[in-house]
């Protein structure tokens, strides 16, 4: 005869509200997960889609995301030329505001050279860019159809295909341009006094500057060495993708990581003590019928039992709900969730964890009951 | 019931004293108390408030050590120093029933189940422990019963399947704290009647504490307590 069962279904309403409350609590701290590991995500995606095994950037700068970085277009065919490298492409990057269907777009503007390193890795509907000018790939997120026709600056540009899944580190949508179309929109949106400099050809700028050069290297040959070759010329600075990744990742959303992980972690306390609390009620609740079991002849292993069943039913059907509620409702958010498998045993078994500790408390209170007060005075 | 007397007793007390506290706030509940209860009989405890019915009840029920004095159950001394708490509580599954005063049924079992958790915990298999409580509740005449949950029975019925918990592993000892002080004076025959058939067909000793004057006259023996003491008794 299963007691803890037994008295489960007896008060099912009452246990049930109070796993459903738990699930609540347990599905906001998965999705705070799943938005921790959707930032840092997000933020990677940028870095990871043209695949490539070295970045080169302006001297000086850990650009291209983390700050910015301005070289010559003609640097691309240098790097090109480099020993152990077998592709190399120029890129730029801006983030852009426009209007489609009287709903306000924040893009964010790849350019690249189509042929070379820096485009989108896939085209889940719709063609590749086609022709050098007034096209651009849109990510589903921005909501474009193929066909679709965007203003972007003066010019007007037209949907030929869509990405899956490509963002900014801050959340916004990637479009896809041709380099010489991305160029031109960076020079209609600079400030009138830069772009008069930029027209001229004099200063740092001229029309053809990218933020950033890719390239990959030769399955032989070493990024690494590429690498110190390029840092050796004095206006450019060079890191490979996993030096990059590491910038991203500590610099770019590390107050948002860190933000997120210490509120995860005040989560995870609250509902530790919240679980505490609802085992040491759950247990102040049954002190008689414990007395009373206590004095017809059980032993403390039935009545551990109990409290450590409760427990663990509760743990693991509030743990349950909640990720179904999460897994249900995930795509709603307006930023990447992302649930990973080994995220959700660790919560998992961090609640089991937390029940057995909690219901210790319950368990004491228990064994300390005195058969006698089930008699009464 | 002189032919109960030429048995063991199957309680057997002996100048038992305790006292809670110490100092100042000490408290004699029972003061070298000696009784002895045989097969068969039915026996009152009998006393005002506080005078130590209950810690009797409770030093015999193996619940509560006394600070000194014996307690023999079947002729085996208890509390002499081998006896862990655990010894104690499987002597309570195996030898001693108790009655509340309120049924204490556990809210969460069927009338049937409440019965069945002893003998469950006595590991007797499901279904024995099934059968065997579904005749003695047929035997306290409860049966129609058996699917009820505490909360639904009348406080007669659910004594009734109370006293068929206490006698579901066939105790030889039965400790009632005012087994009928809930109950109607028919009700409280009945459960008098029941308590007597019991011990003389299970040869058990029934020790029941009392305030119920309009039961008296069903017990073989009245023990008067006060203050701690025992009093000469007459019965
Ligand atoms: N656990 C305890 N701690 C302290 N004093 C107690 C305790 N149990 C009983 N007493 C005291 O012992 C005396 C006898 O109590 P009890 O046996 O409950 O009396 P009765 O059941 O006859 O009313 C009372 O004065 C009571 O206050
Ligand atoms: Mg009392």
């Amino acid at each position: 005869m299963n007691l803890a069962y037994r008295d489960i279904r007896h008060n099912l309403g009452r246990f049930l509200l109070t796993c459903f409350g738990l699930s609540l609590l347990l599905g906001v701290v998965l999705s705070m997960i799943g938005i921790y590991r959707g930032l840092v995500e997000d933020a990677l995606t940028l870095v990871r889609t043209p695949g490539v095994d070295v970045w080169v950037v302006e001297s000086g700068t850990r650009g291209p995301f983390a700050e910015s970085s301005r070289i010559p277009g003609d640097t691309r065919e240098a790097i090109a030329r480099l020993h152990g490298v077998s592709a190399a492409g120029s890129i730029t990057y801006q983030s852009i505001e426009t209007r489609h269907e009287g709903v306000k777009l924040r893009l964010y503007v790849v350019g690249y050279e189509p042929g070379r390193p820096g485009g989108p890795d896939r085209i889940i509907a719709g063609r590749a860019l086609g022709r050098s000018h007034y096209e651009m790939l849109a990510d589903r997120r921005t909501g474009l159809k193929p066909g679709d026709r965007v203003t972007l600056g003066r010019d007007t540009f037209t949907v030929v295909g869509l990405t899956d899944g490509q963002v900014s580190s801050g959340g916004d949508p990637v479009i896809y341009l041709t380099l010489k179309d991305s160029q031109q929109l960076q020079f209609e949106l600079a400030p009138p006094a830069a772009r008069r400099e930029m027209a001229r050809g004099a200063g740092p700028g001229t029309t053809d500057t990218v933020n950033a050069i890719v390239a990959r290297v030769r399955p032989n040959a070493s990024a690494d060495t590429v690498v110190e070759t390029v840092q050796r010329w004095k206006h450019l600075a060079a890191m490979t993708q996993a030096g990059q990744e590491i910038i991203l990742t500590r610099s770019v959303v590390e107050r948002a990581r860190k933000q997120i992980g210490l509120f995860t972690a005040i989560l995870l306390v609250v509902s530790a003590v919240i679980i505490a609390l609802i085992l040491y009620t759950m247990t102040m609740d049954k002190i008689r019928e414990i007395a009373t079991l206590k004095l017809i002849g059980a032993p403390d292993r039935t009545i551990i039992g109990l409290i450590l069943q409760q427990a663990l039913a509760m743990g693991v059907i509030g743990f349950g709900f909640g990720a179904l509620l999460i897994i249900t409702i995930k795509d709603y958010f307006p930023r990447r969730v992302v649930l990973q498998p080994e995220d959700g045993l660790a919560l998992a078994a961090a609640v089991i964890v937390v029940c057995v500790i909690s219901s210790g408390l319950g368990v004491r209170l228990a064994l300390k009951v005195d058969p006698a007060t089930a008699l009464g005075g | 019931m002189s032919t109960a007397k030429q048995q063991a007793p199957l309680v057997s007390v002996g100048d038992v004293s305790k006292h809670f506290g110490e100092g100042s706030t000490r408290v004699d509940a029972l003061r070298e108390v000696s009784l002895e209860v045989y097969p068969g009989e039915v026996v009152a405890l009998l006393g005002p408030s506080g005078s130590g019915k209950t810690t009797l009840l409770n030093v015999i029920g193996c619940i509560t050590e006394p600070s000194s004095g014996r307690v023999s159950l079947d002729t085996e001394l208890v509390y002499d120093g081998r006896w862990l708490r655990d010894d104690l509580r499987k002597l309570r599954l195996e030898k001693i029933g108790f009655i509340f005063q309120f049924h204490n049924l556990l809210p969460f079992l069927n009338s049937k189940d409440n019965v069945a958790v002893v003998l469950s915990l006595a590991e007797f298999d499901a279904d024995a422990a099934s059968r065997r409580a579904v005749e003695l509740l047929d035997y306290l005449e409860v049966g129609h019963r058996k699917d009820a949950m505490p909360a639904k029975l009348s406080g007669g019925e659910a004594q009734r399947v109370a006293i068929a918990r206490a006698l579901a592993n066939k105790p030889r000892i039965i400790l009632a704290d005012e087994p009928t002080a809930a109950l109607d004076s028919q009700r409280a025959g009945i459960v008098m009647d029941l308590l007597r058939k019991v011990a003389e067909e299970q040869q058990a000793a029934v020790l029941a504490v009392t305030h119920d004057e309009k039961i008296f006259n069903r017990f073989d023996h009245i023990f008067h307590l006060r203050d701690g003491r025992l009093e000469a008794g007459h019965g």
